[in-house]
């Protein structure tokens, strides 16, 4: 790839949430400002813009990640999904979604995106994961609503009802 | 807060990489996983003309046991050494060490090399390196040497790397047979920035124990065995006093003191501990 200069847009291609994508970028745009802004996927909040509250987190190639600590251009190439990628169709939410809601596990709803994202992966490795371990994950994530409770239940609750759907991975 | 304005290279051979290092010099920076320098760059503590992104060099992904050393390339990411299937017996101090790091989030994009290039005082894969004695491998367009720790860290978040050289990889001893390891951390949070850390290393004669956090860059002294009585208390305390620990927002430096002789003794029984678990002595086996 040629250097790309600091001044100009450059093409960026990567595919979002299954669909494949192509826009333009200066070298300095962050991750979620091109997915929000110039793709228009709003879906990803975003909070401290330097790694800390995990607002803004979303899948890389399969991983949990911060899009804020992420360049545009970096993500040429990869697979990105966000919180739009979750809901199996319109007006129907997923497993883990429908979980939050009956479990109350966000009030403001900011977190949450980010929240969802890192758990969907989280759980897809983690199929019965330990209090502990699912507390530790979250640590990664500020919610200054809920105290986390409910989001533990929720996610605990999720991953109970995941398993009996694919007993294989229990 | 959005980073200013800088020039992007992503190379996909060491020798773009080095070619550009040589002609940017300090204007240019090394971008790996990004969870240091992201932060700075949108701060705008870092201003670079040039960031040149490694993580498409496939030689630079290399993650091998060879030689006796686990060597770990500028381009792997600290999740990738966190799942080996067999890290804690490759080298336990890292397999303690690691979930440490910041957050799954995190650990899933950064790299250990560039936790050892950015080298924070408060750092666990820095502080990893100088208690095992590894190395840092460092290649420019003239040359490549490999510098131990103990010579690689020279203050707060400043090494001995030139402007135009590449951390390459690092490298960690294995794991040495009748030698135990041990890691713990005091931080505010999970994942936080520590306080104090303390990773220890002990053989049958001797113990090293390194501490970050502290100081302005990690820190070892050699303690010596067995480690029981006083005597490892006043050493350790004057270690403690030697770091010149300071008050900050998070704590005292007298806190950060007690935590030095505390984790540190602490470490150093948890290694003697799992020294004598791993080899059992000859009167206790037979």
């Amino acid at each position: 790839m040629p250097r790309l200069a600091a001044d100009r847009r450059h093409p960026v291609t990567l595919v979002l949430n299954g669909r494949q994508v192509t826009a333009e970028a200066e070298p300095r745009l962050l991750l979620h400002d091109f997915i929000r802004h110039v793709v228009g996927a709003t879906g990803t909040h975003v909070g401290c813009e330097h790694g800390v509250c995990g607002a803004c987190t979303v899948q890389l190639d399969g991983a949990p990640v911060r899009s804020c600590l992420m360049l545009a251009v970096q993500a040429d190439g990869a697979d990105v999904r966000t919180v739009e990628a979750l809901a199996p169709a319109p007006g129907r939410l997923s497993i883990l979604q429908e979980s939050f809601r009956e479990h109350h596990g966000l009030q403001c709803g900011f977190c949450t995106a980010g929240i969802l994202m890192s758990l969907d992966a989280f759980l897809r490795d983690n199929p019965d994961p330990t209090e502990a371990a699912l507390r530790e994950m979250l640590s990664g994530h500020l919610c200054r609503c809920t105290g986390y409770t409910p989001i533990v239940t929720a996610a605990l609750a999720a991953a109970a009802r995941l398993r009996a759907l694919e007993p294989h991975h229990a | 807060m959005k980073p200013a304005a800088f020039d992007y290279l992503r190379a996909e051979t060491m020798d773009e990489v080095l070619e550009a290092l040589r002609q940017g010099g300090s204007d240019a920076r090394i971008l790996a996983g990004g969870q240091s320098l992201m932060p700075m760059l949108s701060m705008r503590l870092a201003r670079p003309s040039l960031l040149i992104d490694v993580m498409h060099v496939k030689s630079l992904q290399r993650l091998s046991e060879a030689g006796g050393r686990l060597t770990v390339g500028a381009g792997v990411r600290q999740s990738r050494v966190e799942h080996l299937a067999d890290l804690a017996r490759l080298q336990p101090l890292l397999a303690a060490a690691i979930p440490w790091i910041g957050h799954m989030q995190t650990r899933n994009s950064g790299t250990l090399c560039g936790s050892v290039a950015h080298a924070d005082p408060s750092a666990e894969i820095p502080l990893v390196l100088l208690a095992l004695e590894g190395s840092v491998h460092l290649r420019s367009r003239k040359r490549h040497r490999a510098i131990v720790a103990e010579q690689f860290f020279t203050g707060m978040m400043a090494t001995a790397r030139a402007d135009d050289e590449l951390i390459e990889a690092i490298s960690f001893p294995l794991a040495r047979p009748d030698t135990g390891y041990a890691f713990r951390e005091v931080g505010r949070r999970h994942g936080d920035f520590a306080i104090a850390a303390c990773a220890a290393v002990v053989g049958r004669t001797a113990a090293r124990l390194a501490v970050g956090g502290v100081a302005d860059m990690p820190t070892a002294r050699a303690f010596p065995l067995p480690a029981d009585g006083t005597a490892l208390d006043d050493a350790l305390n004057a270690f403690a006093w030697e770091l010149n620990a300071r008050d900050d927002l998070h704590a005292t430096a007298r806190y950060r003191r007690e935590l030095v002789r505390r984790l540190g003794r602490q470490v150093i029984e948890d290694a003697v501990r799992h020294r004598d678990a791993l080899t059992p002595r000859k009167e206790e086996a037979a």
